[in-house]
């Protein structure tokens, strides 16, 4: 049965996928575990401070759907802790020390979400708006805090530091809180906690919108689409001078990735930048190419040289036609993000108004998943393209990786658990939509089955 | 007492805290699979649901709070031990999705077979996981689990005599635990026929648990003789702690005095839990690795030291607040935000809802 008892060379290629598929499920509910609140708070805040019920009754729908998502966003993380140790025990055995300890700071900031979305859910009418909306405070720091450290985790294995390698490579004077700083922690969470928030904007937005295509424009829909709307709009201008800069510490510090992902085989002076294509017998085939581009847009020069894979030996170069595309899809669906903010707020500039017309709803429609299509592309581009390394430059991913047998066992099943995941949460966050008095995990009342009223709560 | 101890004992603070708060919460899944009927057990599981409802995230944390400072202080030793027994904490990690899943998503579900489907799901889940995690614990305490990544046999490491037992006594813990705590919501709710059933139920599994820990010791005499030399050596004044507490809590349960009974009841547990770390003191992975040989180096574990400390400033007071709001709350709408213009939405789910 080679593909259920394997050895470490077989086990590589079902603990990445399974890595990738659960870190790729956490992120979209971690992205409203950093954006939701501050939505909801708003909505809540100006519900009340204009004695709107539509608002405050639109925060309580999305508080509601913020328990359920976050529910979802707590039990898919609970399992990637577990993996980091399972599935990768090479990379946590001898860089535990540096890499773990943010992980140390982010459970600290986990557990005061859980608290205080517990607390926020819970005590919806049974605390004071003041206090109620104070309640939130926490739950939306702890959330970015969380989204740092982690994040910060990652910029470690992309550029690691604070620390020496004795002669037989282990780690010696380990300065956890230097390596929480390298040079990619900053631009790396920026863009993170932008992505979140263009994300959660951008989803939310598409919900109403498709409410509103079905001819729904009652003032729920009105407030639904243009609050988070509006968060997208203003993140998705920012996102791309944040996605500059992170791609300046690419060029500064993995120069392997950025060749990748723009398919650069000769290092050139002067060189262009491709759009789409495919990368085949060394050469991108098919691309669009922008004269000079890349070399104007790293160096700010138009003659700047750029080095190419043909510098890194074979066994060195990341997959290019994956990070490649994946880098172009962000940045094309991030182009199309932006596009779309520009509309908008031309025409809210210049009437106060939403933008009626189908064409819009429809683009607002689709930007949420355009969004998220990013985002993942965004973590393909920062996870393919730092292969072979696990750790850039020092540790290989399959030293990294777990030899236990069986390993493929453990992939099918994440796949059927997640595959059920998706369907469940789907499921629940249509009911959500449908019928607003749908209570969330975190509140306490059930109601009764529909079939059966007179059952008290069956569960 | 060296750094390296003091970081470890942190965590098993950490684990602690699991012990009692998450495993009276899987109890109550436990409890809520044994309700019986959907009509008879319908009261229940809705005290059950009540008592977990907005705390049950916030329970489970600890058990990443305890992987992540293991991983960080302890890499290699953490290493070891979840390739060894990578298939018992991944299937533990399956039972809490399921767990979690189900529990949160039931409430949003109205179709009764879909929600018998998810209360089915939560409650088989709180039971087998627990379980796994009773074996994992089993599996480390027996000395099964090598330094080195992978070193140990992954089946017989987990499934072994001293595995069994870890898991039974962790399944019989969870449920006695949540039983004692029951006893108290109840009351709290004013539902005194159901206080009266969880104390019935409190006091069986009390009586299960302790013959199954007698038990339980020659089994160890015989698989673990290293863990029984400790518990029947150095460790015996909490071994007699525990039983000592454990009978009070029965005293207390009987008594009625159900909040006494909760205080005792948690010593019980905490003492045998730390008779077992008193027990294979100094060795993190007994017969081979020590505390001190696995520790991270000196700037990480001050660093630890003084985010650990940094972090318990911020965390225990929102705890804090979390049970005292959540333990002392009038039910929904009685508070000052019931102005805000929505109405009471949710049908009260029953007469003590
Ligand atoms: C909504 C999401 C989103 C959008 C619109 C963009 N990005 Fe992005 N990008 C991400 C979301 C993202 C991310 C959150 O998925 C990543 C993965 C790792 C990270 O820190 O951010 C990312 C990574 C990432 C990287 C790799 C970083 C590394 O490997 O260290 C580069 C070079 C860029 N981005 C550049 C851009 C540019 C030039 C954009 C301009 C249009 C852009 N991104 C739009
Ligand atoms: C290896 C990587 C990761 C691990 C081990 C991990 C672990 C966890 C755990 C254990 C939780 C649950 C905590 C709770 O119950 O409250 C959680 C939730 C969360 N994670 Fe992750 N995570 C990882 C990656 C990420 C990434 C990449 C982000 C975003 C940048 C992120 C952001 C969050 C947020 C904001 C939450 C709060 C809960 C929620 O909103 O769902 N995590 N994570
Ligand atoms: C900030 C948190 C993250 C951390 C700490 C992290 C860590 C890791 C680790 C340890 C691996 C194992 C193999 C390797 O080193 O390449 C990995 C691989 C991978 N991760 Fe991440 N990751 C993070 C976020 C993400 C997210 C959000 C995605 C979303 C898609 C992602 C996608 C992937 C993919 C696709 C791989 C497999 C790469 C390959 O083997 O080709 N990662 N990551």
């Amino acid at each position: 049965m080679p593909y259920v008892l394997a050895d470490a060379a077989q086990n590589l290629f079902p603990a990445r996928e399974q890595m990738a598929l659960s870190l790729g499920w956490h992120i979209i509910f971690s992205c409203f575990g950093i954006a939701f609140p501050v939505l909801t708070v708003f909505a809540e805040w100006r519900g009340h401070r204009r004695g709107n019920a539509a608002l405050t009754e639109l925060a309580h729908t999305w508080a509601k759907a913020m328990g359920v998502l976050f529910a979802a966003g707590a039990v898919s993380g609970t399992l990637l802790s577990f993996e980091m140790g399972i599935l990768w025990p090479g990379l946590m055995d001898r860089f535990g020390e540096i890499f773990g300890f943010p992980f140390v700071l982010e459970g600290y900031a986990f557990f005061i979400e859980a608290i205080f979305v517990g607390i926020y859910l819970f005590g919806w009418n049974r605390m004071s708006p003041r206090a109620h909306m104070l309640s939130a405070l926490p739950m939306i720091v702890s959330g970015m805090a969380g989204a740092f450290f982690v994040v910060a985790a990652n910029a470690w294995m992309n550029n690691p530091t604070g620390f020496r390698l004795d002669a037989d490579g282990r780690v010696v004077d380990a300065r956890p809180w230097a390596a929480m700083f390298g040079p990619s922690t900053w631009p790396q969470v920026v863009h993170m906690l932008l992505g979140a928030y263009m994300v959660v904007g951008f989803t939310i937005a598409s919900v109403y919108a498709v409410g509103m295509l079905r001819g729904r424009r009652d003032r729920h829909h009105w407030y639904g689409l243009l609050i988070p709307l509006t968060v997208g709009a203003v993140a998705a201008p920012v996102q791309i001078g944040v996605g500059d800069w992170i791609a300046g510490t690419v060029a500064e510090n993995q120069p392997a990735k950025l060749a990748a992902m723009e398919g650069l085989y000769r290092t050139t002076a002067g060189a262009p930048l491709s759009v789409g294509g495919l990368f085949k017998d060394n050469r991108m085939n098919y691309a669009l190419e922008i004269p000079r581009g890349l070399s104007l847009l790293v160096h700010r020069d138009p003659n700047g040289v750029v080095r190419g894979l043909e510098e890194f030996p074979p066994d060195e170069r990341p997959p290019v036609n994956v990070v490649h595309l994946a880098f172009d899809t962000m940045v094309g669906l991030g182009s199309a993000l932006l596009l779309l903010a520009v509309v908008f707020g031309f025409v809210w500039w210049r009437r106060r108004r939403i933008p009626q017309t189908p064409w819009f709803l429809r683009a607002v429609a689709v930007s949420g998943v355009a969004a998220v299509v990013a985002l993942e592309a965004g973590w393909v581009t920062t996870e393919v393209g730092r292969q072979p390394w696990s750790v850039y430059g020092i540790l290989r991913t399959r030293d990294a990786v777990s030899p236990a047998p069986g390993l493929w066992l453990g992939f099918y099943a994440v796949v059927a658990i997640y595959l059920a995941l998706t369907a469940l949460t789907v499921l629940v966050l249509r009911r959500l939509a449908r019928e607003h008095d749908t209570p969330a995990p975190q509140e306490v009342d059930a109601r009764p089955p529909d079939d059966q009223p007179e059952v008290v709560a069956v569960r | 007492m060296t750094l390296a101890d003091v970081v470890l004992g942190i965590m098993f603070v950490g684990l602690i805290a699991y012990g009692l708060f998450g495993g009276a919460d899987f109890g109550a899944g436990i409890w809520d699979l044994l309700a019986g009927g959907t009509r008879r057990g319908a009261r229940q599981r809705e005290l059950i649901e009540h008592s977990i409802g907005p705390v049950w995230e916030a329970n489970h944390v600890w058990l990443i709070f305890v992987l992540v400072v293991l991983w960080t202080a302890f890499s290699g030793a953490f290493a070891a031990v979840v390739t060894t027994l990578y298939i018992p904490l991944t299937l533990a990690a399956f039972g809490m999705i399921a767990r979690g899943a189900a529990f949160a998503f039931r409430k949003s579900i109205t179709t009764l077979p879909m929600r018998r489907f998810l209360g089915a799901a939560f409650a088989l889940s709180s039971l087998v996981t627990p379980f796994f995690l009773g074996a994992v614990v089993g599996g480390v305490a027996s000395g099964r689990v090598p330094p080195g990544i992978a070193a140990g046999n992954v089946v017989t490491s987990w499934l072994n005599p001293t595995s069994l037992l870890g898991g039974v006594m962790a399944i019989l813990v969870c449920a006695y635990l949540a039983a004692v705590f029951l006893c108290g919501d109840a009351r709290r709710e004013g539902a005194e026929d159901l206080a009266h059933e969880f104390r019935i139920r409190a006091l069986g599994t009390a009586a299960v648990t302790g013959v199954a820990g007698i038990a339980g010791l020659f089994v160890l005499r015989g698989d673990a003789p290293l863990l029984w030399e400790g518990l029947t050596g150095r460790a015996v004044p909490l071994v007699g702690l525990s039983v000592l507490a454990g009978a009070v809590a029965v005293g207390c349960l009987v008594l009625g005095r159900y909040a006494a009974a909760r205080v005792a009841s948690s010593l019980a547990v905490t003492s045998i839990l730390v008779g077992w770390a008193v027990a294979q003191y100094p060795y993190i992975l007994v017969p081979d690795l020590t505390i001190e040989d696995a520790a991270a180096g000196r700037p990480t574990l001050l660093a630890m030291l003084l985010a650990l400390a940094a972090g318990a400033v911020l965390l225990v007071p929102a705890l804090v607040y979390l049970y005292r709001l959540f333990q002392t709350s009038p039910p929904e709408g009685a508070g000052a935000g019931a102005a805000a213009g929505h109405p009471a939405e949710v049908p009260s789910a029953g007469p003590y809802g």
